[in-house]
């Protein structure tokens, strides 16, 4: 994602340039910012990041492996045809995906492997999780499935083993905590991730927890470089953390239906609120 | 107080003389903008001095937008801007609601709006961090390059301010009060009400979109949005001649309004003053929004006859019913052979005017928002805007009449309502609400 990101903006860069010398002389200008903060990036300290890289590898690594065996699990279930087990691992094992998103979206095709809602591919690529939800609640069975189970399993594995090739750079750590509430915002506090099932809240609470980590390691380092800013993030985090809670039920979270209109803009001008100061965390990447 | 030429105070803002001060960034710009139509800014000029803030500005080969001084209305003066200013063409309306957790959070919001909004009717971009690739831009960058456009902000707050949440319930001005319900009223929640109004105006719809959404962006955390509405008049291009304008019912709207260039009536009618019993409403106004939908499709179908009865003025030169030209004497004594009135008694100029000693200022403007889906019919009207000094003595009674009898109330309904106390004006390095925190 991040990756095709990157061409596409490029392309854009293109087209814009195309439009005449000034937009050319714009473009040359930013250009050279951009030099000017690639000199700076270097001068944030090797010392501080090693460690928070390190620690958010070993994060990242822990969720992928227990997504294998929480997704073996659920595979289980679902070729063995036992519907209940099946529906009720479902959520909970999307939790370990949710939490390192970022990550998956930076690995090709995998994300929508795994993750593809219907009609975000052709019908003929479509596997993954919301393939095999798609028929455990709309058509209430496990029968068909098996083929898609297989797949999830592999392509689960298939992610754990290319997240060793990940390098994971501090503005994309950075910029992965506000993409992981970004799909909050777009697709989870709308009810459109999970619409079979609608089990959207765990997704949503596992992008918070996603985000909150990248935060508790930069943290340190965001209170040195701007302790008002730390903490209006911190504040943030409580306020959502605390609304969310509202909506536990058992070990998970209520359906989305029954979330009424005033829950969800509440709870999406609460992402918005956190968002907005963490979006700018980026400034701990300055000289 | 700072002095005239960083005032609102006066309807030539800025054209006094710059010599008697010291050369700001802006009095430069509108000197560049006075001196030289079609003046381009080298590298060496203003703008390679500013080009890093300033809108206009941007790239150092374009020709800079003239920046002068009929395009920027100070935000600074004893007023706030956007009461008696002329009417832009454009409006976008906010209402929003505090989500902060103490006073110190709203006194800091309404320090970061000022500075904004002072930043932004100058036409220059927010913040300092529009060039870091590592951060999301401080402004968000759709009005770069784009001249002021007379931009002007203006921040009130409404009756749930003043409940118990920041201690405040013993400062709410008396002449705040909840409007009564009114005939006609069909009022939604969702149009309705707010913690705080916003009333952003400007000659381009773009800018004063993008005003609002900034003003939006620094609340985040402190304040949401309770609900918005954009309007709308004939431009300025489309009528040089500055005519009154006409409202989509297609009557000229505002002829009765009183002259905002007399200081005098404007004491009288608009400004609070601490006489009122409010000290810190001294030299703010008292400001009424009305959504008032036009039941447009009604309307067309009804006869030139009944349109101009029910206004009580033609349509085509908005005189009053029987004289000529529209600032002819409103007689409202005048009777037909018959002996019957020439202006029904229930028209709406009659039922406003009154006896002529209670007025309002009138700034409203129409607005468009797309269909009522429940009907297939137009959603558009008239977001009425009013300053008063006091709306119990002077909006509320002029409305009861009009929602008890006007007859134009046949084709309108109002499906929204929101009252708000406009704070006094602030100079230089104060903050919007100063007087009240």
């Amino acid at each position: 994602m991040k990756f095709k990101l990157v061409s596409f903006l490029v392309a854009c860069t293109i087209v814009f340039t195309g439009c005449g010398s000034n937009a050319a002389e714009t473009n040359d200008q930013a250009n050279e910012g951009a030099a000017v903060n690639a000199a700076d990036e270097t001068t944030v300290s090797e010392e501080v990041w090693a460690p928070i890289l390190e620690s958010y590898r070993q994060f990242t690594i822990e969720q992928a492996d227990t997504f294998i065996i929480e997704t073996e699990k659920f595979v289980t279930a679902v070729k063995g045809g036992d519907l209940d087990t099946a529906k009720q691992l479902y959520a909970p094992t999307r939790m370990y995906f949710e939490r390192i998103e970022p990550i998956a979206e930076a690995l090709g095709d995998l994300d929508p492997n795994i993750d593809a809602r219907e009609n975000d591919v052709e019908d003929k690529d479509w596997r993954g999780f919301h393939r095999i939800e798609q028929g455990l609640w709309e058509r209430n069975s496990t029968e068909g499935l098996d083929e898609y189970a297989d797949r999830l399993l592999e392509d689960v594995k298939l992610l754990r083993a290319l997240m060793e090739t990940v390098e994971v750079e501090p503005s994309l750590l950075l910029t992965g905590a506000v993409e992981l509430l970004n799909e909050v915002s777009s697709s989870k506090v709308t009810g459109e991730e999970e619409r079979y099932s609608h089990t959207d809240l765990y997704d949503f609470a596992a992008n918070v927890e996603g985000a909150d980590k990248i935060y508790q390691l930069v943290k340190a380092e965001l209170n040195k470089k701007d302790a008002a800013l730390d903490e209006q993030i911190g504040k943030g985090f409580a306020d959502l953390e605390q609304a969310l809670a509202a909506y536990k039920s058992g070990d998970g979270y209520v359906s989305y239906l029954d979330l009424k209109e005033e829950d969800t803009k509440k709870l999406s001008q609460l992402i918005d609120a956190l968002a907005e100061p963490l979006s700018q965390m980026g400034t701990i990447l300055e000289a | 107080m700072t002095g005239p030429k960083d005032s609102n105070d006066s309807q030539d803002e800025g054209k006094s003389n710059v010599l008697d001060k010291t050369i700001s960034r802006r009095d430069l710009l509108r000197l560049a903008g006075v001196g030289g139509a079609g003046l381009l800014l080298g590298a060496t000029g203003v703008s390679g001095l500013f080009s890093a803030k300033s809108r206009s500005g941007v790239s150092s080969a374009a020709p800079t937008v003239a920046a002068n001084v009929d395009q920027i209305v100070s935000f600074y003066g004893k007023h706030q801007a956007g009461i008696t200013t002329p009417a832009q063409d454009f409006i976008v309306f906010a209402a929003f609601d505090l989500t902060a957790a103490s006073l110190g959070e709203v006194r800091k919001l309404f320090q970061d709006w000022t500075q904004a909004a002072a930043t932004m009717a100058s036409g220059e971009l927010l913040g300092d961090t529009n060039d870091n690739l590592n951060l999301p831009p401080s402004d968000t960058g759709e009005a770069a390059g784009l001249s002021p456009s007379r931009t002007t902000i203006t921040f009130g707050v409404g009756p749930s301010f003043f409940d118990g949440r920041y201690g405040l319930a013993g400062k709410r001005p008396a002449a705040l009060v909840d409007l009564p319900a009114f005939g006609g009223d069909e009022l939604r929640a969702e149009w309705s009400g707010g913690d705080i109004g916003v009333q952003v105006n400007a000659n381009d719809l773009q800018i004063a979109f993008h005003a609002l959404r900034n003003l939006a962006r620094i609340a985040r955390g402190k304040a949401v949005l309770r609900w918005t509405q954009e309007g709308f008049q004939r431009t300025s291009g489309a009528d040089p001649s500055g005519a009154t304008p006409r409202n989509l019912m297609g009557f000229r709207d505002g002829t009765g309004n009183p002259d905002v260039t007399d200081d005098a009536e404007m004491n009288k009618v608009v400004w609070a003053s601490a006489s009122d019993g409010t000290a810190w409403m001294s030299k703010g106004s008292y400001m009424v929004v009305r959504r008032v939908r036009m039941r447009i499709e009604v309307w067309d179908r009804s006869t030139l006859g009944d349109q101009e009865a029910t206004f009580g003025r033609h349509r085509a030169s908005g005189a009053p019913i029987g004289a000529v030209h529209e600032t002819d004497k409103l007689d409202l004594d005048k009777k037909d052979e018959k002996g019957k009135p020439v202006i029904p008694m229930n028209a709406h100029v009659r039922l406003a005017h009154g006896d002529g000693s209670v007025k309002i200022l009138r700034r409203s403007f129409s607005y468009s928002s797309g269909l009522d889906n429940k009907t297939g019919q137009l959603d558009a009207g008239l977001l009425f805007i009013g300053y008063n000094r006091d709306s119990r003595k002077q909006f509320i009674p002029m409305q009861q009449k009009l929602g008890q009898s006007d007859l134009l109330n046949e084709y309108i309904v109002h499906t929204g309502s929101a009252v708000f106390a406009c704070f006094p004006g602030v100079s230089e390095g104060g903050y919007i609400g100063e007087t009240l925190f």
